[in-house]
């Protein structure tokens, strides 16, 4: 089975975000970690893998840190990685990444292709059926379990209040959600392993971006407290002012 | 005449909420622009239903009624409404950044070689469309304008209010280019996993439990005060974590991103991550021990003390005012 795993490098959840000189982005001096859904693509790839033999190509497209980032995901058992560094700097869309990492995937062997369901920076859950879309394959958005045999994948999908059974076939493209697997921690072994391990880097040319970002700004604070009340006795209050001042209930 | 079209989702032939806010917002950004609005069915016998969208502000309705719609598949979807937009050239799409939709949204960007602005919170109109859309679960906002038609946007739930005009609602047939062979990958049924209840991101009404329930089985008060309230129950990360709640009730950056009505937050102290996924609820009350906790910072109303006595206390008062016994 020749499984791809596309990772992002994105600031930790805990990050405060601030808004950047040129007024359209983040600051980037932020703590950086792997993509936290993208982890889970890494394990499921891993576990396939395990389970059917094959191998696990990373690609991650980012400026030099994105290095770091695949280096940490090879030691959770992924086999080979791919650094692309795009040709110009500046704001790529995800329709550019998109593009970009569908023409890395076709010079590849490829049966599933996994990303996360989205990267925490931009909250799109746009790339991996952008991808889908371009290689002509299927594609099955933020599952949280999967099961394959020969070449059938069924795949359960986390829609608005259920879970949707969706069947496709290899070669195909699934983006994970949180409770897929457990992702595993990396092992002394496997940390040592990852600094043999080769990252291939290759300069793609990215198509210019088809949206602009024309300003980022931070939203407007939220100020609390017209009420705080102590204990059991103060419910009766709480009530009343939902109701008349609030009008919520 | 140029348009705005407008994804209209339904499952099993009802029409989802969602539909209803992007044909709204359609009317609303066609008004400004003075083109029309174009709701776009896409289904197996949807045909009949669909012309009640007329009372909903559709100009015009385009219904892609074939049998090969009968299980969604975002491949055929995606291509169906493709062909609409190189039909009618419309200067926007909009759809609901729903599971549905964001699948499509993005398959019909790489299909039309548009860009997609996902999950925007507000549509605007300044001699061009704009909009604008939450990042790092919504620690910031970005404007985005874009470059070229159709822009492709798709709108976060109950964000857009639906509306209620009465509009010619022409109706008209489509006969995409879709067939059987486009069909990649096939939904086969789907099975509940809220009791039958709203998800949360369209749930009016969340009462969230976190690291101060103690336990998956003291969750039981908080169902109590949802039912009463009519509303649902969400979960901090520490307790999703923990175990005591599925993934799917998870509010905060790795989880949902909500806007309800009303939010009442128990035991939840009140993390960066937790907040970002709820501080655009109209209301928000908390109820926790600690009275230094953040969550006070952010909250219209709150209450210091402990959960186990207000909780039961608010549901009973809820239950009398609602006239539940």
């Amino acid at each position: 089975m020749k499984i791809i795993v596309c990772i992002k490098r994105v600031p930790d959840t805990t990050t405060r975000v601030r808004i950047g000189a040129d007024g359209r982005s983040i600051d980037p001096n932020v703590e950086y970690v792997i993509n936290p859904y993208d982890e889970h693509a890494i394990e499921e790839g891993v576990r396939i893998k395990e389970k059917f033999g094959g191998d696990v190509t990373l690609v991650s497209l980012g400026p030099d840190g994105a290095k770091d980032t695949l280096r940490k995901a090879l030691a959770l058992g992924a086999d080979n990685a791919i650094h692309l560094k795009a040709d110009i700097s500046g704001i790529h869309d995800s329709l550019s990444v998109a593009k970009a990492l569908a023409e890395c995937i076709k010079s590849l062997e490829h049966d599933i292709i996994l990303f996360g369901k989205q990267a925490i920076d931009n909250d799109d859950l746009l790339v991996g059926p952008m991808v889908a879309q371009f290689l002509g394959l299927p594609s099955v958005s933020v599952v949280v379990k999967m099961d394959i045999s020969e070449k059938k994948v069924v795949c359960r999908r986390e829609i608005e209040g259920a879970l949707e059974i969706v069947e496709t076939h290899i070669p195909c493209v699934i983006t994970t959600q949180k409770g897929l697997n457990e992702p595993r921690y990396a092992s002394l072994k496997g940390i040592m392993e990852a600094k043999k391990k080769p990252i291939e880097e290759r300069v793609v040319s990215m198509s210019p971006s088809k949206i602009e970002i024309t300003r980022m700004e931070l939203p407007p604070e939220r100020i609390g407290g017209k009420f705080i009340g102590k204990g059991k006795a103060d419910v009766h209050r709480i009530i009343e002012l939902l109701k008349s001042e609030a009008k919520v209930l | 005449m140029t348009s705005i079209l407008a994804f209209c989702e339904q499952r099993n032939g009802e029409f989802r909420k969602t539909a209803f806010e992007c044909l709204g917002e359609a009317r609303r950004i066609a008004d400004k622009i003075g083109c029309k609005a174009v709701a776009v069915v896409i289904g197996d016998n949807i045909s009949e239903k669909s012309r009640a969208l007329s009372e909903h502000g559709a100009d015009e309705i385009v219904a892609i009624d074939s049998p090969v719609f009968s299980h969604h598949s975002p491949e055929a979807c995606a291509k169906a409404l493709s062909d609409v937009s190189k039909s009618l050239k419309p200067k926007a799409i909009f759809l609901s950044a729903s599971s549905i939709g964001k699948d499509i949204a993005a398959r019909l960007g790489a299909l039309l070689d548009s860009s997609v602005a996902s999950d925007c919170t507000d549509i605007l109109f300044e001699g061009k469309i704009m909009a604008k859309k939450p990042v790092y679960a919504g620690k910031a906002i970005e404007t985005i304008s874009f470059h070229g038609e159709p822009a492709i946007i798709t709108m976060r739930p109950n964000v857009f209010a639906p509306i209620n005009i009465k509009k010619d609602g022409r109706f008209e047939s489509f006969q995409s280019s879709v067939s059987e062979h486009d069909v990649k990958s096939r939904s086969i049924s789907t099975e509940s996993t809220h009791g039958g209840k709203k998800d949360l991101v369209e749930s009016d009404i969340i009462v969230s439990g976190g690291r101060g329930m103690g336990g998956p089985d003291q969750y039981k008060i908080l169902e109590e005060l949802a039912d009463a309230l009519g509303g649902v129950v969400g979960a901090s990360r520490a307790s999703v974590d923990s175990g005591w709640r599925p993934h799917s009730d998870q509010v905060g950056q790795t989880g949902k991103i909500v806007s309800p009505k009303l939010y009442i937050a128990c035991g939840i102290s009140g993390a960066i991550q937790h907040i970002v996924g709820m501080k655009d609820s109209r209301c928000i009350v908390a109820i926790n021990k600690d009275s230094e906790a953040p969550i006070f910072k952010i909250a219209d109303y709150g209450i210091v003390g402990d959960l186990f006595e207000i909780v039961p206390e608010l549901t009973k008062e809820i239950k009398k005012i609602r006239g539940i016994a």
